[in-house]
């Protein structure tokens, strides 16, 4: 039986873990629920922005808060263009998968031939800061991604509920043809839409080049949980995205703890499948 | 495709000179191999997840070709080295090895990286009946084949005779340690190891305060480095491949605790070596370009070679270490079969291999046990100044050298 330091850690590293799984996921969840396009390239555009700042952390010693700044309009710009082309070759649902997908293994591709397929690592002085409380230790840059996507998930959330263009973009999603004839600029939303994922995605990068090993083929290894993640946090529901990561993130280091290490790739599907299932009306 | 066909390139640096001076000086006398090529056709993972290691195994094996062509190639005639990527892929190991031997033809094959595309490999030579020829297989009992040798001296049984070496390093100490926490992927190689381990661990009498598998690829170390903490053992063996080491080094660091003594069966060895949390940590290994491995033949050169092109190449880890010198033992094996049996039949090879085994960089080897293998060979090595060190058996420490156990 484990002791209850080791269920307390392994809970406070599970979460903290879920907090970044939420944060890879929220772009996702939205262009999937909002845009209508299952967009597997937001996974290597997150390994993207990670080997930037490692990148510019290592080669030019710019703190990874700098790069982010630097980082996440570009990703914006790289969000609105690839929108751009999406429309012109009206990319549906379905075909958005196969075009995002091609785009993932170019974007890995490009990653391979610039910093090879070994494994990177960004080393930092501060990466193995823990705070102390009671027996618990919390990772110090763990909780700061949890926070980050704490905040971003919250401010996602208020921008779709309470301004006027997130009320526009749910409209837009639930009834395109309706929301046009309201006079809603749906064109256009999406293409700011798109922007706010691809640069949501430079942020998640940034948290995973600090906290994860980087190499090129990682790309994939993200993308079972993040999707589990996705689909139980509901489509388009920036806190479901959060609160589904730390589900999933909590449940697999609480399964690593009790079991074994081995069982923790079954537990997010495991969950996905109890839910589906179950179908609980907030799904 | 590489194709090796223009292996001579300039040197830059004194060690590089040193190599081609001494290659050259090899050679004098010497008839330059002339005629058609022989073509040797292999695979290796320059893309993919092994791609790390692939590219050791690429530098070594065109060393390798270069110094056999400096030599008198092979029957007289040079050596060119058809080298296709796999991709890291068992699937594509199997179809390109076929592309080789159907399509491009080549006389003689030598063995991929890894232990999957090995045995993918394995079954197209098995059913073209061609000599087979690998250095990093980590299960020798799946080596069935009767034509297929093995470069490195893992010996027939390593789950059983490795985990006696590290051990017996173990119990050499002022302290022996009186429990183990055993931690693997679930690598095959890796977790095969790892059983044989707590076996013997039990045979011992040392308490397996905790045994976890983990799966390859793992992402995230936190809870593993909580219970590894929580089970706090005297000795800490670890099944870990590429950089899992250096991550469950930093989650354990996260949690203010630094285990008394680790052990790491296959770790990047680069980045373990020079990460602060690497300081005096284990590891296994056949060769480390140091005495008494210096006195051997070709390993100066080797050497000197290797670091020189790994350097260039942007290898994290430029000195070469058993992965390299297992790739330029394969050639070693190979050079020394065609010449010996003046013949590039695959059947009159593997039969001088097995009656006449073949000198290496690891020393003499031989293939008259089960799956054609001989005495193991395997030590324990040891970061000592950010470099990694043979500290067990002793013989093979260098002079001064010893395991430091806290």
């Amino acid at each position: 039986m484990p002791s209850m330091t080791l269920l307390g850690q392994s809970l406070v590293s599970g979460v903290l873990l879920g907090g970044l799984y939420g944060l890879v996921a929220l772009g996702l969840s939205l262009s999937w629920g909002l845009l209508r396009l299952v967009n597997l390239a937001h996974f290597a555009l997150a390994f993207l922005g990670a080997y930037l700042v490692y990148h510019l952390g290592t080669v030019w010693h710019v703190p990874p808060w700098w790069a982010v700044l630097l980082i996440a309009p570009l990703f914006f710009v790289f969000g609105v263009l690839q929108h751009a082309v999406f429309l012109y070759f009206r990319v549906t649902e379905l075909t958005s998968l196969l075009a995002t997908f091609g785009i993932s293994v170019i974007i890995e591709s490009a990653l391979q031939w610039i910093w090879t397929a070994d494994f990177r690592r960004f080393e930092t002085h501060y990466a193995s800061t823990s705070l102390k409380v009671g027996p618990i230790y919390v990772p110090v840059i763990e909780l700061l991604a949890c926070i980050a996507a704490a905040a971003l998930a919250w401010v996602t959330w208020a921008w779709l509920r309470w301004t006027y263009v997130g009320k526009a973009l749910r409209a837009a999603a639930e009834d395109p043809e309706i929301a046009v004839a309201f006079g809603i600029n749906r064109r256009g939303l999406a293409f700011v839409l798109s922007g706010v994922c691809a640069a949501y995605a430079g942020v998640a990068g940034a948290f995973i080049a600090l906290i994860s090993t980087l190499a090129p083929s990682q790309i994939w290894t993200w993308l079972g949980v993040v999707f589990a993640v996705v689909i139980i946090g509901r489509l388009g529901n920036p806190l479901g995205a959060l609160a589904a990561g730390v589900l999933i993130g909590a449940a697999e280091s609480v399964a690593m703890a009790t079991f074994s290490p081995a069982w923790a790739p079954v537990v997010s599907f495991s969950v996905l499948i109890v839910l589906l299932l179950w179908q609980p009306d907030w799904l | 495709m590489t194709r090796i066909t223009r292996p001579w390139r300039r040197r830059h640096v004194l060690a590089g000179m040193a190599g081609a001076l001494s290659a050259g000086l090899a050679s004098a006398g010497r008839a330059a191999p002339s005629g058609q090529p022989v073509r040797v056709g292999s695979t290796l993972s320059l893309t993919g997840p092994l791609a790390q290691t692939g590219i050791v195994h690429k530098i070594a094996g065109e060393i390798a070709v270069e110094l056999i062509n400096s030599r008198n190639g092979l029957l007289g005639r040079p050596v060119e080295w058809v080298l296709l990527d796999d991709q890291s892929k068992p699937e594509v190991t199997r179809s390109l090895y076929e592309k080789l031997i159907t399509v491009d033809k080549v006389e003689l094959i030598t063995g991929p990286y890894a232990t999957a595309p090995i045995l993918s490999a394995m079954g197209v030579a098995q059913r073209y009946q061609k000599l087979f020829l690998q250095s990093s297989m980590g299960i020798p009992k799946h080596l069935t084949y009767e034509m297929a040798f093995p470069a490195t001296p893992f010996g027939p049984e390593p789950n059983k005779s490795y985990p006696k070496v590290v051990l017996d390093a173990m119990a050499g100490t002022p302290t022996p340690p009186k429990s183990i926490a055993i931690l693997t992927s679930k690598f095959p190689s890796a977790q095969f190891m790892a059983e044989g381990t707590r076996d013997v661990a039990k045979e011992r009498g040392l308490n397996v305060a905790l045994y976890l598998e983990y799966e390859f690829g793992t992402r995230d170390f936190g809870a593993i480095a909580a219970r590894v903490k929580d089970a706090n053992a005297d000795f800490l063996w670890l099944g870990a491949l590429g950089l899992d080491s250096n991550l469950l080094l930093e989650a354990m660091k996260k949690l203010d605790y630094t285990p008394k003594r680790h052990f790491h069966l296959y770790p990047a060895p680069g980045p373990l070596a020079l990460s602060p949390d690497g300081d005096l940590a284990l590891s296994s290994t056949f060769l480390e370009p140091a005495p008494p491995f210096t006195d051997r033949a070709d390993v100066p050169q080797l050497a000197a070679m290797y670091k020189e092109r790994a350097t260039k190449a942007n290898v994290p880890y430029a000195e070469l270490d058993a992965q390299g010198a297992g790739m330029y033992s394969q050639w070693q094996l190979l050079e020394q079969a065609v010449n010996g049996a003046k013949s590039l039949d695959d059947k009159v090879l593997a039969q001088w291999l097995k009656k006449n085994g073949a000198d290496t960089v690891f020393g003499k080897q031989r293939f008259d046990g089960a799956f054609n293998h001989g005495e193991p060979g395997q030590m324990v090595r040891q970061v000592q100044n950010k470099k990694w060190v043979v500290v067990w058996p002793t013989q093979f420490a260098p002079p001064g050298v010893k395991l430091i156990a806290p």
